[in-house]
């Protein structure tokens, strides 16, 4: 029924993007190695890039890959692989307690409130959005056009406040870096003329040797 | 969906039949075959003409002028023995070559390799997709290739290929940010992502090149980011063979090894082919009027384009030595990336209005004068009195610090 209503192209196009994305978001939480988790995410990233350029919205992929997989995912696994988070976590100490409680209710009011949400209220669907006040969006190269125009203009505000948002990350987080690396440096007078990134990786390394 | 399409491809305007299928399939295995032909004689082609250089002969021994022992190279590597370190993450150590490779071959299919023919009564473009998001794809494919290498040394187990990898990660992300803005520049005075429409507006003449267009800047930014997002020399720290054994891929052999090489060197002409449909018009040049003949010459000049780029690579490796990784981090943040800003805006501005443009000219060069100052003030502090590290001179070498310490260890 799918199938006459969208044309099999669309469906199995959408089969696979489903696919893609549900097995890799169960993957960032079903594997108990983290590189592998991170791995799965960006399949997830992926498949929903397939989605968006089915949805011919081909910029929105393209950022998606270029940004969340070109960059996000290789700064977690960053994280990941050089400060040595890849050991395995016991699970049965609750860091925090009632933790583990709290965050089953969560899950239980987010999907709870979805599914209030699908059955009471109309989806809009087709391609309609904000930037051409309920006008179809134009295919091809022209969205591209229209959501930049839509950014630059109508949404310059909110566009230029989120800049400041992330300006004000990027320089919160290097204070802090900085300040810690400085402690750092008086406390321990190196000895021996080992520079800190080699003892970071051989450190890792033995982490991963395991 | 169709009208999606024709805007995309003019293959598409008349629907998807057989023979639409077809010429599309065709187009794929001919890139195919052409960047693998292709990555076959530019691995001679750089050994041939690297050794002329170094006043050495080169491969001779497999046929004519050695021009087979890319083939003899590759029948070798597959016959050796498959190794996975004992320490390795298996899986991940499997997958890193093809996260490398694939990029490398999606990257060519949005490279216009040469003007529009007609095939049975339909117009093909002479590139395998033309995506609406054109260039964004090379991008993001770049972004892809940073997990190949990232995650091939850190499977590998070892401690060399994890340098390399962490290395060569924080190398190709950060010349991404000026390779990025040096795009926005092509991408502003095109008007669209599009490959296509990219070298279209550079085909009246040599004064609308990019290059020329631009001023000569975005394109010295993009050769220098783009040397270095390849990892070749200048730019070679991730394979640093004196410091780094191999790199990242030291501990692979046989076939997977192969395939990183290909990768590397299918990379190499696919950045060579980008540069020139971003700056030098692509398939662009005087066509003479031939009859039948006159699609031969736009691929013919984007071939000698492309391979006048690829020897300039080969010449970089032979006459450069290799940056210090510090030296190749301070060139990328400090240099590259507010450049790339600056000339952006300038450019913006010239597009808007040229009184913009000089307005938006004079801004950069304060900005510019505020940011010499601070980087010195930035390095007096890390270098002055109150400095952790001991002051060994503007630039010192490792030996001069290790020295250092000792001294310092002594007294």
């Amino acid at each position: 029924m799918i199938a006459i209503a969208y044309g099999w192209p669309d469906v199995l196009v959408f089969a696979t993007a489903a696919i893609l994305i549900v097995v890799g978001a169960l993957g960032v939480i079903a594997t108990r190695h983290p590189v592998h988790a991170a791995l799965s995410l960006i399949m997830t990233l992926f498949g929903v890039a397939v989605a968006f350029v089915a949805q011919s919205a081909d910029f929105l992929a393209a950022v998606e890959i270029i940004v969340y997989a070109g960059a996000i995912v290789v700064l977690f696994l960053f994280v990941i692989m050089f400060l040595g988070v890849d050991r395995d976590e016991g699970t049965r100490v609750e860091p925090l307690v009632g933790q583990r409680a709290l965050a089953a209710l969560g899950v239980v009011i987010t999907v709870a409130g979805l599914i209030t949400l699908m059955a009471r209220s109309h989806w809009v669907t087709g391609a309609t959005s904000v930037s051409t006040a309920g006008a179809p969006l134009a295919s091809g190269s022209g969205n591209v056009r229209q959501l930049g125009t839509a950014v630059f203009t109508t949404y310059l505000f909110a566009f230029e406040a989120t800049a400041a948002l992330l300006i004000i990350a990027v320089v919160g987080a290097v204070v802090l870096a900085r300040r810690e690396q400085r402690r750092d440096a008086e406390e321990d007078t190196p000895d021996t003329p080992d520079t800190p990134d080699t003892s970071a990786a051989s450190s890792d390394l033995e982490g991963s040797e395991r | 969906m169709n009208a999606l399409l024709a805007t995309v491809d003019p293959l598409y305007q008349h629907g998807v039949t057989w023979a639409v299928v077809l010429i599309v399939v065709i187009r794929v295995v001919a890139a195919f075959a052409v960047l693998m032909g292709s990555v076959i004689i530019m691995i001679w082609f750089e050994r041939k003409a690297i050794s002329d250089m170094q006043s050495r002969i080169g491969p001779q021994r497999w046929g004519p002028f050695g021009l087979l022992q890319t083939l003899a190279d590759g029948a070798k590597l597959f016959f050796k023995e498959d190794l996975i370190p004992a320490g390795a993450n298996r899986l991940v150590f499997k997958l890193a070559p093809y996260l490398v490779l694939v990029p490398a071959l999606i990257t060519f299919a949005i490279v216009p390799v040469g003007g529009t023919l007609h095939i049975a009564g339909h117009p093909v473009l002479l590139q395998v997709a033309n995506p609406p998001v054109g260039i964004l794809l090379m991008l993001a494919m770049s972004g892809i290739s940073v997990y190949g290498v990232m995650l091939a040394g850190w499977a590998s187990g070892s401690k060399y290929p994890l340098m390399s990898s962490v290395r060569a990660s924080a190398q190709m992300i950060s010349y991404e940010a000026a390779l990025g803005m040096t795009i926005v520049t092509v991408i502003l005075v095109t008007g669209s992502l599009s490959t296509h429409d990219i070298v279209t507006s550079q085909g009246q003449g040599i004064w609308h090149w990019n290059l020329i267009r631009l001023g000569i800047v975005p394109f010295v930014i993009f050769i220098i980011a783009i040397t270095a997002e390849l990892n070749r020399p200048p730019f070679d720290v991730v394979e640093a063979d004196s410091e780094l054994v191999g790199g990242f891929h030291t501990e692979y052999s046989s076939l997977r090894f192969a395939l990183f090489y290909l990768a590397e060197f299918m990379n190499t002409i696919t950045m060579s082919a980008m540069m020139v449909t971003l700056f030098l018009g692509g398939p662009a040049g005087w066509v003479p009027n031939v009859a039948h003949l006159r699609w031969l010459f736009p691929i013919a000049w984007f071939v000698v384009k492309t391979v006048g780029f690829a020897f300039a690579y080969v010449w970089f490796r032979a006459a450069l030595p290799r940056f210090r990784y510090d030296q190749v981090m301070d060139l990328g943040w400090k240099r590259l990336i507010p450049l790339s800003l600056g000339w952006m805006i300038m450019v913006a501005g010239f597009l808007v209005a040229p009184a913009w443009g000089f307005a938006m000219a004079a801004a950069v060069l304060v900005a510019w004068i505020l940011l010499t100052r601070a980087f010195e003030l930035g390095t007096a502090r890390e270098r002055g009195a109150d400095s952790p590290l001991p002051v060994v001179g503007e630039r010192p070498l490792p030996g001069e610090v290790l020295r250092a310490w000792t001294d310092r260890e002594a007294q």
